[in-house]
């Protein structure tokens, strides 16, 4: 009956959300709707970060180049004929890709398949790294990526990057996105590969002496990983509309890796949040970043300024939430109902549960 | 003593780290239903020759489980064909519970149902384990860790367990406590090696053992002989 229970209520807030993603796309204006969809896509980074770190302990800085995957599959799959004629006007496109113009969903899912098919082939020698190696070898992978994006200009039109790329994602697209993500996710790390992941990260040698092939789960989480980054990637392009090279430089994999550890190494609730307070807040901070005036004190706008802000705040985290805002706690319906007869004081997330969203809600059941 | 009762056999062994030889062509034997302790102080090669076993340090020499041998056979499979290990230092998940780290043992087993009973027959013999079935290892005392590691390599359902220094840190009542859980498991059929350096209670409760020192065998004999060798006495039992 318990279970039951959870999931009519996992359904229930389900609907409820949908019904907020329709009120948003509906009412609100197109920044807004923007921002939200970009928030759908950083939770999915930094979910699938989480599998790969949080979970597995691998220290895999290679996210940037599996978005760039995902974004360029995704822009030059879904750009019509003519418009790839208008962006290639140095040198022509590869012939194959001349005239292809495919609906929304196939793409995202070639855009995942390919990304977590050059990711499996780059983990294969890559994790018999650990730790920093591993962190190096990745990044390294990573710089790779965006240098091919520069130079093969056929194919992805070099420093000039692609544009006018259809605005298919819509909040729907991107929070079912991010929902079937967390969901796969969750239900990866509840099974008996997900304990063995979670036994790798405690204490490989131990792993190992028990019997756990450390290799297949490793290429496990970095394929189901470098899958979802690249839908994310995919659906990252055909909200902007427009990328380049510059888009995926390793900066956007710290960022990855400071939303996750701000929510928690080990908790999706913590990287759905914050990946979301992250992306709200640092829009919320653009005026920072003009000239501001104080008295007779005047502050000249300096771009990048919000970094600084955000910087002092993970800071801030790292100081007093050692483990992130969520340590490795979940949300679940049980703690909540529980947490509502105030039998479960102790928890000190409450505050912050309350601002999330149904998003997160999927994160237990 | 026929062949076939060979459970373990260990020939010629030498593992380098780097530059530096640990273990120096050591030759030793288990057979079938046996306790056999390999005794020596730090440094001298024990923990090296159990991880090389269990195919997780590269290895020269020759290893033959019943008869097969372990070369290149991945460290998974090796657990598959019926080596457990507890390994040193406990190597508890921190993060996982009580039930979590017991249930990761049963990875390779197919046989749900006899799993089920695996588990009453550890927590019969640590009813401690049982009062913490849900909290994570990370949580328990230094004893409870190594009544886990060892419930673990049970649920394993090895034929024959590795135990890496299971007294290491523990209070002589525990280590009393270990050691008869040892024979028990053994009376039960499984054949153990044993790494110790707490050599006084290794020899009583093994069938035989081998002393090593600095990477190679100098004595070798059943646990009560070596108990009185007077060089034994004098080098490990202070006297």
């Amino acid at each position: 009956m318990k279970i039951k229970r959870n999931t009519l209520l996992t359904l229930a807030a389900l609907a409820v959300f949908y019904g907020l993603l329709a009120l948003a796309e509906n009412t609100l204006n197109t920044y807004w709707v923007r921002i939200l969809n970009l928030c759908a896509v950083y939770t999915i980074f930094a979910v699938t970060f989480n599998l790969i770190f949080g979970y597995t302990g691998q220290f895999s800085l290679g996210h940037a180049g599996f978005a760039a995957i995902g974004a360029y599959v995704g822009a030059l799959l879904t750009l019509s004929p003519a418009q790839k004629q208008a962006n290639f006007f140095l040198q022509p496109i590869l012939p194959f890709l001349a005239n292809v113009e495919m609906p929304f969903l196939p793409t995202l899912i070639i855009a995942g398949l390919l990304a977590a098919l050059i990711g499996s082939l780059v983990a294969w020698p890559a994790l018999r790294l650990r730790g920093d190696y591993l962190a190096i070898a990745t990044l390294g992978f990573s710089e790779i990526i965006r240098i091919f994006l520069v130079n093969w200009q056929p194919l992805t039109n070099g420093a000039m990057g692609l544009k006018g790329i259809p605005e298919y994602t819509n909040l729907y697209w991107s929070w079912g996105a991010a929902i079937v993500t967390i969901f796969i996710v969750k239900r990866l790390i509840d099974s008996s590969y997900g304990r063995a992941m979670k036994a790798i990260r405690d204490d490989e040698v131990a792993a190992e002496a028990l019997g756990v092939n450390l290799f297949k789960h490793k290429i496990m989480a970095f394929a189901v990983s470098a899958f979802f980054i690249g839908v994310a990637g995919a659906l990252f392009s055909n909200l902007i509309s427009t990328i380049d090279p510059k888009v995926f430089l390793f900066t956007l994999t710290y960022q990855i890796v400071g939303i996750t550890v701000m929510g928690g190494m080990g908790s999706l609730t913590g990287s759905a949040v914050a990946a979301s307070l992250y992306t709200i807040f640092l829009e919320l901070l653009r005026p920072i970043e003009s000239q501001i005036t104080i008295g007779s004190l005047m502050i000249p706008g300096r771009p990048g300024m919000r970094m600084v802000i955000f910087s002092l705040l993970l800071l801030f985290v790292i100081l007093f939430y050692r483990k992130g805002l969520f340590g490795q706690k979940e949300f679940s319906w049980d703690w909540l109902i529980g947490f509502l007869r105030g039998k479960n004081r102790k928890m000190k997330t409450s505050q912050t549960l309350g601002s999330t969203g149904a998003a997160d809600k999927e994160n237990k059941s | 003593m026929s062949q076939s009762d060979l459970v373990l056999e260990v020939k010629d062994l030498t593992i380098f780290y780097g530059n530096i030889k640990a273990v120096k062509g050591i030759s030793f034997t288990v057979r079938e239903g046996e306790i056999v302790t390999l005794i020596g102080a730090n440094g001298a090669g024990k923990s090296s020759t159990l991880r090389a076993i269990s195919g997780i340090v590269p290895w020269g020499g020759e290893i033959n489980y019943r008869g097969k041998s372990l070369r290149g056979i991945p460290a998974d499979r090796i657990v598959a064909m019926g080596v457990a290990q507890v390994p040193e230092g406990r190597g508890i998940f921190g993060n996982l519970t009580v039930l979590e780290n017991l249930k990761l043992a049963t990875w390779q087993r197919k046989d749900k149902a006899e799993v089920s009973k695996d588990f009453e027959r550890v927590f019969t013999i640590f009813p401690r384990l049982k009062e913490r079935i849900s909290q994570p290892g990370g949580t328990l005392s230094g004893g409870e860790q190594q009544m886990l590691a060892v419930g673990r390599a049970l649920m394993s359902r090895g034929s024959m367990v590795l135990l890496d220094e299971p007294s290491m840190g523990l209070a002589p009542v525990l280590v009393q406590e270990i050691f008869r859980v040892i024979t028990e498991v053994n009376a039960g059929g499984t054949t153990v090696l044993l790494v110790e350096q707490n050599a006084n209670m290794a020899l009583r409760h093994a069938h035989r053992g081998y002393v090593l020192e600095t990477g190679t065998i100098s004595m070798s004999g059943s646990g009560p002989d070596l108990l009185g060798e007077p060089r034994v006495k004098e080098a490990y039992l202070g006297g």
